[in-house]
């Protein structure tokens, strides 16, 4: 209880202060909607052997891509956060106070899991005139699927904020390792194009099981294992690094 | 209201071979009764921070043991936390946010309900003067308006014990001045006030006892007027760099001088500081002279000569053998 009121306190926070800087909000936007105004058209026309004949199909194939791809990148980035509240002694603030220390973390990882959904709105809502059509039950499981991967992403990067402490190795790594999974998962162009081995070492991707299930929602087809397996994984995985996270976290911080 | 016994604490530093262990606080013992002022006064690295952080239980303690208003540090630091307030080096703001924004969620994160927690903050940007700028963005607030809003959050909650980090470090002097005025209002609202500083007046007027710090170890501790008292006498400050000379002077001057004025029977210590000597006399008055035809008769011609009352740097310097002000 005490846990949920904590984490809720330091979410309304977090999302005040966002909402104080519509600026970023909105730059933080811009890069979604310009892949999906520039980078579906490409799409529509290289996927033409795969049946996609229309903008509703390239956006069906694309847009779940992208949600990937911000629920990954979106939380990637959650360290710098973190970091910077750190060392300007926010996190020490709060932690002479006999809140949850738990809360610290889940409040701000949830805001970030917040901001993404709302991205996610509004990138539905501008696919729509191009042509999107999807189902609105499987579009909101896709957005809980969202919720779940961004959860798992920015618990990665508390983790390695936490280990090496600082932001210029957290760049480094956090792009390194982004990358390539990002590429592996197939939010750009399906793996069903891929060759063989990058599907096999695809299959060691979890994300790429969250961006089959995400693209299967997107074609209406909830029943397919893929779902369930996908969104297991992630919530899975979300919860492992989210204890060790907080474990990191409530080591001693100095 | 504070006892501390034997407390330690060590880091590791570097990776692999090169790794060392550093000895931040190297068993401390002190007490601090309720409704004192107290003061570690030390250079920065002496350790202060560190006993701080692990009274505010920010950081576990090696070894030692404390309690702070009766309860024990160690075993139960969640209670601590109940009755102590912390305000660190660094602010703990949000550059966006405002100070009411914050005065409240600090009064929630000790768990007030909202209506309570809105007064609180109200209470507190009345009693530490912000109602000028307690709606505007933190990043617009003088360095003064900071740090009365930084102190203002460790006490929302009204705590027995309050530790202040470098309460006015960077600082200028009339902010300071206006922070000493809040430290002691908080004192006498019932608050045992527990502070670091290394600035000299800073430990002299504003604390009832000092602790002075070097090297992990507290080497005394006492009231100022206490302190300074053990060194008794007058200091004597012989100031050798002459300006109509060139530098090396001092090279020459200084160490002759201090051998020279250090035999003299009426010197009964001596320690140079930056190109000036400073003498510790019984008398000033009869020491002047003296002083005066010593270094003439070698030739050596003071740049100025002043007497002073010994000042808490004095005392470091007896213990430490190195200046604060260096």
């Amino acid at each position: 209880m005490k846990l949920v009121r904590d984490t809720w306190l330091i979410f309304q926070q977090e999302v005040g202060l966002m909402v104080r800087n519509p600026v970023m909000v909105a730059f933080s936007l811009a890069q979604p909607i310009t892949y999906l105004v520039l980078f579906a058209p490409f799409l529509k026309v290289v996927m033409v052997d795969q049946g996609a004949s229309s903008y509703a199909d390239a956006y069906r194939i694309y847009v779940p891509g992208l949600f990937v791809a911000m629920g990954l990148f979106g939380g990637l980035f959650a360290g710098y956060g973190l970091l910077s509240a750190l060392r300007a002694g926010i996190i020490d603030r709060c932690r002479v106070t006999p809140v949850s220390r738990t809360a610290l973390l889940l409040g701000r990882a949830l805001m970030h899991v917040c901001l993404n959904v709302v991205q996610a709105v509004i990138i539905t809502l501008v696919a729509l005139p191009f042509g999107l059509r999807v189902h609105l039950g499987n579009l909101l499981i896709s957005y809980a699927l969202l919720s779940v991967m961004v959860l798992l992403s920015t618990s990665i990067s508390y983790d390695i904020a936490l280990l090496v402490r600082n932001e210029n190795s957290l760049g480094v790594l956090v792009n390194t390792v982004g990358q390539p999974i990002s590429l592996l998962a197939g939010v750009l162009i399906p793996l069903v194009l891929a060759p063989l081995w990058i599907q096999q070492v695809a299959f060691w991707n979890p994300f790429a099981w969250a961006t089959n299930g995400m693209r299967a929602l997107f074609n209406g087809q909830i029943g397919q294992p893929v779902v369930w397996q996908g969104a297991l994984i992630m919530i899975g995985l979300a919860a492992v690094s989210l204890v060790w996270s907080s474990h990191l976290f409530n080591r001693e911080v100095s | 209201m504070i006892e501390a016994t034997g407390l330690r604490k060590s880091y590791r530093v570097g990776r692999g071979r090169s790794a060392s262990t550093v000895e931040a606080v190297r068993g401390v013992d002190f007490a601090v009764g309720r409704g004192e002022i107290v003061g570690f006064l030390g250079p920065n690295g002496a350790g202060k921070s560190t006993t701080m952080r692990m009274l505010a239980t920010l950081i576990r303690p090696d070894g030692g043991r404390a309690t702070i208003a009766g309860v024990d540090l160690l075993r139960t630091p969640a209670q601590v936390r109940r009755q102590i307030g912390f305000v660190a080096q660094a602010s703990g703001t949000y550059e966006d946010s405002t100070a009411r924004r914050d005065l409240v969620l600090q009064a929630r994160l000790y768990g007030f309900g909202k209506a309570e927690a809105q007064r609180r903050a109200e209470a507190a940007i009345g009693a530490f003067q912000l109602d000028d700028f307690a709606d505007r963005r933190i990043r617009t607030y003088s360095g003064g308006q900071r740090r009365r809003l930084d102190v203002a959050l460790g006490v929302i909650h009204s705590p027995q014990v309050i530790f202040l980090d470098e309460p006015t470090a960077g600082l200028d002097p009339p902010s300071r001045v206006r922070m000493w005025q809040e430290v002691r209002r908080l004192r006498a609202e019932g608050m045992t006030v527990f502070l670091t500083t290394h600035y000299l007046d800073e430990a002299d007027t504003l604390c009832d006892r000092v602790s002075i710090i070097d090297g992990g170890l507290i080497v005394a501790e006492g009231t100022p007027s206490d302190l300074k008292r053990e060194i008794s006498g007058d200091v004597v400050a012989v100031d050798l760099t002459r300006a109509d000379v060139v530098d090396d002077a001092v090279d020459t001057d200084l160490p002759v001088a201090t051998k020279l004025l250090a035999e003299q029977p009426y010197v009964r210590s001596s320690e140079a500081v930056d190109g000036t000597l400073r003498l510790y006399v019984d008398s000033a008055a009869t020491a002047i002279p003296q002083i005066m035809r010593t270094l003439l008769g070698r030739g050596i011609e003071p740049g100025a000569i002043e007497a002073r009352r010994p000042s808490l740097d004095d005392v470091f310097l007896a213990k430490t053998g190195r200046s604060l002000e260096e």
